[in-house]
């Protein structure tokens, strides 16, 4: 039988809010265990949530992104379970009546094709602390830091139906968000986590099959395996006569399966009821309107700017907007040496290759979009030639140099253009190197043009690689048709 | 000293007739003598309060003294008070000191309030007659055999019995009136969001409401001034500007027009107490005031509401004694069910396990329609039965409990003692404000006469219950003690 995979997800998006979102206490990673938990985040007797008003615009901000209504009322509700790490023995989120309603999100696959995956809606939630079981000799320790982290989960619809396009679908998300400013997107760190809804359903068939729930993927390839385990689990069970049963299971990377957590008898009733701490959110026009304003370039409009405006192929667009950093980047890079073709083969080439190699993020390159920018300049305006910039480009990778002008004064690789400089080396050259003259005076006219070759080379390693290679190339074909 | 007014003494250290330290070492002299016999505190705070008062003895000395500096108070123990136990009643937070003031302390402490101590209450505040404390009942200053209401039964024993000049409550459901009826003493709960709930131990969060217990509607006066007022650290309370309270305490009542609620004069309404406030209202009239008769027709409703509303959200606020953070925590658990199950089944009593048992039944998937929502409609209903009411009348009056102080352990039946509060249940749920001042005795307990406002219209309650103390002389009754 041909089975079709149906898969939504809910992403819960950490916010790059300073501090949480009903209390002042620091979010920043990393900190000693429970020394960014206040009063309000230890669920104290007595204290009380305020909510956090940039937690609230970053929803917004997401919401106009996706192009969602965004409601004039929404409300905070508990969900109560016990749970040592939850403090108050309830999460404050939103069940009925969500800060973001629905919207949609462009996906781009592998082969260039765009679908779209309706969001169902976006809420605001508090994170809950974390549960640390090593270096307790059998007991477990609480770090509440995490505790009161504004989350914006974002349900999607089951609009997916293939592993590709569920990661395509949170690398959209993983896009929008740093784009917007409201994530640093960083997925080692938990800013982002997946929970997916698998299903398999008979191919043809309308209705869906029973789903699973797969908690807590968190990187991009887990995202695709998780589902490819899940699916051939739950048709290898189909298959062998059996049902599914609707459960929250556990991807385990190492062992490389899913495993039941609980079934949905063993839920938890959450006793959902609007918190009586926080009124009602209401969101009039005018401050969703004054958020718009606040919201950035968007992926989709920087990829139709840079195909139409900078004449980029549709390809380098995808590529130099993959994240908001990359696309500053390029940008900048581009201001610097006004060509945009240029600016682009150098990110993607030379510059986004070392990064490669040496497993570095953008916003971590040695050489500055400043410095990547001048250096280019310096190559558009023959001031140096292709050679010299890539040896330009590695001392500023090494540090040993400001600035592009200051290595290229250095290490004299500024090109010679001088026509009588450059013909008393091509004349040198032939003068040099009989042989090979006699040999391309004897060879037929169509390989003359190869031969050429191993003049340039002579004439380029005599200049040190300053002549400008056109002008050696030019005039050695000039002198050597001179002598036929 | 202690049987002046918190006006009086203000006067008097203002005139130098006495320091803070001599008041202070008074009171505290007094709880040590009679307080064994009522047990109205759980904490008191000597040492703490004598170096207050020579410190507000020093700012006035220093010409800096506000008109509350050096009154000594006492806070009902759900008020957090930095490094001394807040208890809120229960062996769950009996060894529980908060690294924080509630607002309203600040507050008060920043006017150079007194903390003599703090009192003892209903556990968690859920209670008609203070019984269900874990530090034991306190008794009603009357009558010993007597309770003093509930839950802020010790503030207002203490305030009776001369032990402290006044003292703070909290009124979900009547905890504040109901005890000041007990005890002939005066008591305000405030509008829903006018006094900030910050750092005040949450039972039943929509309908929390601070507010203070003293001698008389003067006092409460003076104290609101201080204790009113947007707090941003809670997002419930109003953002509004707060009056003088003692400007308008003097406005003649000429043309003040009293609603009497039918429903409030029915079956199960005490002959006695009924006769007491029909007679409190008939000074009214003498007063220049004329009556009018009204209906608030949802009221039946209001007692089953709140006994969803208030378990509902409780059941939710107890859920952080967890036994893993603060509190009390079982010996030895097992396991993390363990510990949850034994630390919460020792340290809650069994009315503060029945309201989450009922809060927990009422929010379950499958009944939440049936009971949190439909009382939630109520609620509305009866909300705009006041506002109605309030087109046409400028206060309402009725009695602030059916009865005047019963016996201890007269009420072994949850559902009577429920219906202790079902005159003033339904001001919480529409979150008027309610005044209780003592009018008369029946059979030797006092009789509380219930003023209920509009929102916000504390002012206007505080110069009505005023003028009546100015004509009669019922609030300045005290028990005598041998």
């Amino acid at each position: 039988m041909q089975w079709e995979t149906v898969i939504g997800l809910e992403v819960h998006v950490q916010l790059a809010t300073q501090s949480k979102i009903f209390s002042g206490a620091s979010t920043a990673y990393g900190a000693e265990p429970n020394t960014q938990a206040c009063a309000v985040d230890l669920g104290l007797p007595g204290v009380l949530p305020v909510l956090n008003e940039n937690a609230v615009a970053m929803a917004v901000r997401f919401g106009l992104a996706i192009d969602a209504e965004i409601p004039e009322i929404s409300v905070f509700d508990r969900k109560n379970y016990f749970y040592p790490d939850l403090p108050k023995g309830y999460q404050t989120s939103q069940m009925g009546q969500p800060i973001v309603g629905a919207g949609e999100v462009e996906i781009t696959l592998e082969d260039s094709s765009t679908h779209t995956v309706r969001i169902h809606h976006a809420h605001l939630e508090e994170d809950a602390g974390k549960s640390v079981h090593e270096n307790f000799h059998s007991q477990t320790g609480i770090d509440l830091n995490r505790a009161g982290t504004p989350l914006l989960e974002i349900v999607s619809e089951p609009d997916m139906r293939s592993p590709k396009e569920a990661s395509a679908y949170v690398r959209a998300l993983h896009t929008l968000v740093t784009y917007l400013g409201i994530s640093d997107g960083n997925m080692n760190e938990g800013s982002m986590r997946c929970d997916v809804n698998v299903s398999v359903r008979p191919k043809g068939q309308e209705s869906f099959g029973t789903r699973a729930e797969v908690k807590n993927v968190n990187s991009f390839r887990f995202i695709e395996r998780a589902i490819e385990v899940e699916v051939e689990r739950q048709i290898d069970l189909l298959e062998d006569g059996g049902t599914v049963v609707q459960e929250t299971r556990l991807f385990d990377p190492d062992r490389d399966e899913t495993r039941s957590m609980r079934t949905k008898e063993e839920a938890n009733d959450y006793r959902y009821f609007p918190c009586p701490d926080l009124l009602p959110l209401m969101l009039d026009q005018a401050y969703v309107d004054h958020q718009r304003t606040l919201l950035p370039e968007l992926p989709a409009e920087k990829r139709q700017r840079f195909k139409e405006v900078l004449g980029l192929s549709s390809y380098d667009a995808a590529v130099l907007t993959a994240t908001r950093a990359m696309a500053e980047y390029f940008e900048q890079v581009h201001t610097r040496c006004s060509d945009a073709k240029l600016a682009a083969n150098w990110v993607q080439g030379e510059l986004s290759g070392r990064l490669n190699k040496e497993n570095l993020d953008i916003t971590q390159s040695p050489v500055s979009a400043e410095q990547l920018g001048d250096l280019l300049l310096r190559l558009k305006d023959d001031t140096i030639n292709g050679k010299a910039a890539k040896q330009v480009f590695a001392e500023l990778w090494s540090r040993t140099f400001e600035t592009a002008d200051e290595v290229i004064e250095a290490k004299g690789l500024k090109q010679v253009t001088d026509t009588a400089a450059i013909e008393a080396v091509v004349d040198q050259v032939i003068a040099d190197n009989p042989i090979q003259v006699t040999q391309y005076k004897d060879a037929e006219p169509d390989k003359r043009g190869k031969m050429i070759g191993f003049f340039v080379g002579q004439a380029m390693k005599a200049s040190k690689g300053t002549a400008n290679p056109q002008q050696v190339n030019q005039l050695l074909k000039q002198k050597l048709d001179a002598l036929l | 000293m202690h049987d002046l007014t918190l006006a009086k003494i203000a006067q008097g250290l203002a005139k130098g007739e006495f320091s803070s330290r001599e008041l202070t070492q008074h009171f505290l002299e007094r709880i040590e003598k009679y307080d064994s016999r009522f047990n109205s505190f759980i904490t008191v705070t000597g040492e703490r309060a004598l170096t207050r008062a020579d410190a507000a003895d020093t700012q006035r000395a220093a010409g800096q003294a506000g008109i509350l500096s050096g009154v000594p108070l006492a806070y009902k123990d759900i008020f957090c008070t930095e490094d001394i136990r807040t208890s809120c009643g229960s062996k769950m937070l009996d060894n529980f000191k908060a690294p924080y003031n509630a607002t309203v302390v600040e507050k008060l402490e920043l006017a150079g309030t007194v903390n003599l101590g703090k009192t003892n209450m209903d556990e968690f505040a859920m209670g008609s007659s203070n019984e269900t404390s874990f530090y034991g009942p306190v008794r009603n200053p009357w009558n010993t055999d007597l309770v003093p209401g509930g839950s802020s039964g010790g503030s207002a024993a203490a305030v009776a019995a001369g032990l402290a000049p006044a003292a703070l409550g909290t009124d979900t459901g009547g905890s504040i009136r109901q005890p000041a009826a007990f005890c002939g003493i005066t008591g305000l709960k405030p509008t829903y969001g006018r006094v900030s709930r910050y750092g005040m131990i949450a039972y039943a969060s929509s309908l929390d409401q601070g507010g203070p217990m003293a001698r008389s509607a003067e006092d409460c006066a003076l104290l609101l001034n201080a204790m009113a007022g947007h707090d941003p650290r809670d997002s419930t309370s109003v953002s509004r500007a707060v009056p003088d309270y003692t400007q308008s305490l003097d406005a003649p009542l000429k043309g003040l027009k009293i609603g009497l609620p039918r429903e409030y004069f029915g079956d199960g309404l005490d002959e006695g107490v009924e006769r007491a406030v029909r007679e409190a209202i008939a000074v009214y009239e003498s007063l220049g005031a004329s009556v009018i008769d009204v209906s608030l027709p949802h009221t039946q409703h209001a007692v089953p509401a709140y006994y969803v509303i208030a378990p509902a959200e409780a059941s939710s606020n107890l859920s952080r004694y967890d036994g893993v953070r603060f509190g009390h925590r079982c010996d030895d658990p097992q396991d993390l069910m363990d510990l949850y199950k034994r630390s919460r089944a020792e340290a809650f009593g069994e009315e503060v396990k029945r309201r989450i048992l009922i809060g927990t039944h009422t929010l379950s998937e499958g009944f939440f329609d049936a009971y949190y929502k439909k009382a939630q409609q109520v609620r509305r209903l009866i909300r705009q039965d006041f506002l109605d009411a309030f087109e046409k009348v400028d206060v309402l009056m009725g009695p602030a409990a059916p009865t005047t102080a019963f016996a201890l352990g007269n009420k072994a039946d949850p559902v009577q003692m429920y219906l202790q509060d079902i005159y003033t249940i339904a001001i919480n749920l529409a979150g008027i404000p309610g005044i209780s001042v003592p009018a008369g005795f029946h059979e030797g307990s006092p009789v509380g006469l219930q003023i209920l406002g509009p929102h916000f219209g504390e002012a206007h309650l505080l110069n009505v219950a005023h003028q009546y103390q100015q004509a009669t002389d019922w609030h300045t009754r005290q028990p005598d003690l041998p």
